[in-house]
């Protein structure tokens, strides 16, 4: 197999509203490319469009979005041209994600085992109990304690660590290749939140795991990611290498977010030290989405959206001032 | 019926949010059951200028008439004669009447009732809001229907008997209801504000939370005129509502009972349909209204 | 746990009493009680001697707790009409009409889930349109009416079906028919709304990233939490239908409570009345209490609510 992991060409994920008046670009013309053993961090304030790429990606998203163009190129063959039957046995089997609420991801009525072994049962056709025994020692992999007594308990007898934990054993159940996260800590406190993002690392490592992590936090992605890819109003404003894009930002938002990160530790801190709300996804304004908030905006960012420019070797930018003209 | 409906968790809206807004496309304008309740009402209004017969008395010699289009009926009456030979068509235009009057009046009163309870026990709270809450949930608790049974049986048919009884029955759905709404307008600036103003706690309640709560009595009143319909009806057919010989629907059914046997279509059909129609408009009447004024109203 | 259900057990008793408190006082207002008392037609004499035997003359609320203490004894009194025990006969009635509540809800769970699931996992097509009019004629049409058609239509002109009395599946189909449809109705918009939270749940989201065929996320994710709340209206609409029974109860002349209450009515048997709607009131007063602790037992986020 020649070429990346995953690649993801001029996509683009639109929602129309039931009387077909109001489209909403959600994801709007989005490429990134993620190798094997890599890990993606993708940035942006909420509304800007992340889960709804990794929704995409995995062909699970709501009746009032349309997928309007582009590729999603994984292991070389696109995935928006596989039938329901074809996506349905990469879901979890090749392509897994954790959702962002841990505490409401596990079915209320079902022991954890039984959740565990699911996938396993599905995708591989496991016997009952060889699915029971590999999901002991998937709960043992995301080292949660005294697995066999854990592994017949319902949900509401965890913690939410613990339930988070079995999220991402039920995950890695059938050694997926491309692993989406999206904010998985979110809903925790801190320092499960370290244990978690070290686990997830650590997943990543023995499993040679592509991990695309969504946050809206730059802190973990420098902890976290090889690469980084900014969303703004649904577009991808700046990407490239993290040491890259922490060290010299391109982008005006890149900038304000960077400038934005707590210095010590608070890592929990969200994103609201940029003036300005994030716009209206429905009703974006013209030019450059980003301009009524920009410092530096100039006369041409009110009529014309910027193109992405190649700022160096593997970083994009989305901004006139990236423009070869005015470097 | 109870309203205990069990309380469904919010889920994340992610995919409902748009199928919601895809039924909201679906339920227009309902011109028909809105035309239908008008044309009801105008009946029940001019229902002495229309009925060709006085629905009270009939001629014996004409008994069980069927419709004019059948072989042996008669012009004279057009939807034919019941078990005393009254005259089926005058009987059903006089019998909008009452269910009208019913209905509207049931649901008015238990309407004023509840909702000045449901502010007054969420605006003043604590003790006043215990005893009135309290009593609204055991009345709740009764089973409607005998409990307007045995009221009727011990005060005795007619129709502002029925129409007291129905609105003791049905006024603690709106209690319930508006007291919830208030207890969350109570917080809003511009209560506090009349508050900081010095306005009286009654001027408060009138002027300030009444028209933010009267929306959600509205859609109740109109999903509930279809149940009080339903429920005189009931008490009629089983002869402690209205009193024979006025012609109300349900007591129309009770007596078309008798003919039913024999195949007298007519007697059973025509009042029944009568009140289905009635209640069905006002059924989407409801509908509408609650998906126009407040989509989140979904618990009524 | 124990601290919710001690306050659940206490509200539920102050209901009772409430209960008792309403019928006993409305006796008094809305006229002689020693009228409803005593048999239709009893002489000046024998209204004496009922106002005697309950102590009409002592003050309100010695009446209360003299009426209190013999319901509590199950003594509501004497049938004029039937001569025996009232609560006997009550308790005689009984099973006929929970035989036709347990088949009317059979019907209604039968016919309202799949048509709510449906409705739900296909969202505004001619299922749901289907299943919205199924449920608007449901909640339109008095029961009663339901059952006279049926009469008319199933006995009269076909002759299929007898047109009342009890005793084979066959007298018992039309009216579970007429007494169900309207639960069907109910069961059916509340199996679709549950149906479509649960579908927009993470844990319905989960299994579908999990790449779990839409059947099994339906069948197994989703069915099962939707039924949940289905099920738990459906134990209280058990009881109230053995209470809204009464019309369809008179119009196939089924012999269980609700044609006893009729009865009562018609032969002005008071105390036959006054038990059938005070043990009404008890059933669904207890049933409630019941579905309030299942509830915590099943939830555990109820039990710490307190």
């Amino acid at each position: 197999m020649t070429g990346p992991l995953l690649d993801i060409r001029h996509l683009s994920t639109h929602y129309v509203s039931a009387r077909g008046t109001r489209v909403t670009r959600a994801v709007d013309d989005v490429s990134l490319v993620l190798d094997q053993g890599q890990t993606l961090g993708i940035v942006g304030e909420s509304g800007s469009g992340k889960t709804t790429l990794a929704l995409t990606l995995l062909r699970l998203l709501p009746p009032a979005a349309r997928i309007v163009s582009g590729e999603i190129l994984f292991e070389g063959a696109d995935l928006l041209k596989k039938s329901d039957g074809e996506m349905r046995r990469i879901r979890g089997k090749r392509i897994a994600m954790i959702l962002q609420d841990p505490m409401a991801s596990l079915n209320p009525l079902f022991t954890v085992g039984d959740q565990v072994a699911e996938p396993i049962r599905v995708h591989e056709g496991a016997s009952r109990r060889n699915a029971w025994s590999r999901a002991l020692e998937l709960l043992k992999a995301v080292r949660i304690a005294a697995p066999e007594t854990r592994v017949r308990e319902y949900p509401h007898q965890l913690s939410g660590g613990m339930r988070q934990r079995i999220v991402g054993a039920i995950a890695i159940s059938c050694e997926p290749r491309v692993l989406i996260a999206d904010e998985p800590t979110t809903s925790l406190d801190l320092t499960i939140q370290a244990q978690y993002l070290k686990l997830l690392r650590d997943l990543q490592r023995d499993h040679n795991l592509a991990l695309i992590f969504i946050t809206h936090n730059l802190g973990i992605v420098a902890k976290m990611c090889d690469q980084v890819a900014v969303m703004y109003a649904g577009r991808l404003v700046e990407a490239g290498p993290v040491k890259q894009i922490y060290n010299a930002p391109a982008h005006p938002y890149t900038q304000a977010l960077l400038e934005s990160i707590p210095r010590v530790g608070d890592s929990r801190k969200r994103l609201t030290a940029i003036d300005g709300q994030p716009p209206d996804p429905s009703a974006p304004p013209p030019g450059c989405a980003f301009h009524p908030r920009c410092p530096k905006i100039m006369d041409r960012c009110r009529s014309e959206a910027p193109p992405e420019f190649r700022v160096a070797d593997a970083q994009t930018s989305r901004c006139w001032l990236s423009a070869p003209a005015t470097r | 019926m109870n309203g205990s409906a069990a309380s469904s968790r919010s889920a994340s809206a992610i995919l409902t949010l748009p199928r919601r807004l895809a039924a909201f496309r679906t339920e227009g304008f309902p011109l028909i059951p809105i035309a239908i309740l008008m044309t009801v009402m105008l009946v029940a209004l001019f229902a002495n200028v229309i009925a060709p017969h006085n629905p009270e008395v009939g001629v014996l010699g004409d008994r069980f008439r069927p419709p004019a289009w059948q072989a042996s009926g008669t012009i004279d009456h057009l939807l034919g004669t019941d078990h005393l030979g009254r005259d089926v068509l005058s009987r059903l235009i006089f019998g909008a009447r009452i269910s009208v009057i019913v209905g509207l009046t049931v649901v008015i009163v238990a309407g004023c009732l509840g909702t000045a309870l449901g502010i007054i026990s969420g605006y003043l709270g604590r003790w006043v809001d215990q005893i009135i809450m309290r009593i609204t949930d055991a009345w709740l608790a009764l089973p409607v229907l005998t409990f307007a049974i045995f009221l009727a049986a011990i005060v005795g048919p007619s129709v502002s008997n029925i129409i007291v009884i129905l609105a003791a029955v049905y006024w603690t759905r709106y209690a319930r209801i508006t007291r919830g709404e208030v207890l969350s307008v109570r917080e809003r600036d511009f209560v506090r504000l009349a508050v900081v103003a010095g306005c009286s706690k009654w001027t408060i309640m009138r002027r300030h939370i009444l028209p933010n709560v009267i929306n959600s009595a509205i859609v109740l009143a109109t999903l509930q005129l279809g149940q009080a319909i339903i429920a005189e009806a009931t008490l009629s057919f089983l002869g402690v509502g209205v009193p024979p010989p006025q012609p109300a629907w349900g007591l129309m059914l009770a007596d078309g009972k008798k003919g039913l046997m024999a195949g007298y279509w007519w007697l059973t059909v025509l009042p029944g349909s009568c009140i289905m129609l009635m209640v069905l408009s006002a059924n989407l009447l409801g509908d509408w209204l609650r998906v126009k004024f407040d989509p989140q109203l979904r618990q009524l | 746990m124990k601290k919710y259900i001690v306050k659940r057990l206490g509200l539920a008793l102050i209901s009772l009493l409430l209960l008792s408190i309403t019928i006993f006082l409305l006796m008094r207002i809305t006229g002689d009680p020693a009228v409803l008392l005593a048999e239709p037609g009893a002489s000046a004499a024998d209204l004496d001697a009922i106002r005697q035997q309950f102590g009409l003359d002592r003050p309100l609320w010695t009446q209360y707790v003299s009426f209190l203490t013999h319901l509590l004894r199950g003594d509501f009194g004497q049938s004029f009409y039937y001569r025996t025990d009232v609560f006997e006969l009550y308790l005689s009635r009984l099973p006929a009409s929970l035989l036709l509540a347990s088949a009317a809800m059979a019907f209604s769970l039968l016919v309202g889930i799949p048509t709510g699931i449906i409705a739900a996992v296909r969202v505004n097509q001619w299922w749901d349109s289907g299943g919205k009019i199924f449920a608007l004629l449901g909640l339109s049409m008095p029961s009663f009416w339901v059952g006279l058609l049926m009469i008319l239509f199933f006995s009269v002109y076909l002759g299929w079906l007898p047109s009342s009395g009890s005793g084979t599946v066959f007298h018992l189909v039309m009216p579970a028919i007429s007494l169900g449809w309207l639960f069907a109705a109910v069961h059916m918009r509340l199996t679709r709304s549950s149906m479509l939270d649960v579908l927009g749940s993470e844990y319905v989201k989960l299994a579908r990233l999990k790449g779990l065929p839409e059947a099994l996320v339906i069948s197994k994710h989703a069915f099962k939490n939707a039924l949940i709340p289905v099920l738990t209206l459906a134990g209280i609409n058990l009881v109230i239908m053995v209470n809204v029974a009464v019309v369809v109860e008179t119009v196939f002349a089924w012999p269980g409570v609700g044609r006893l209450l009729y009865e009562g009515i018609a032969f002005r048997d008071f105390p036959v009345v006054q038990a059938t709607v005070l043990l009404g009131g008890v059933m669904i007063v207890v049933v409630n209490l019941l579905v309030d602790i299942l509830y915590a037992v099943i939830d555990p986020r109820i039990r710490y609510e307190g």
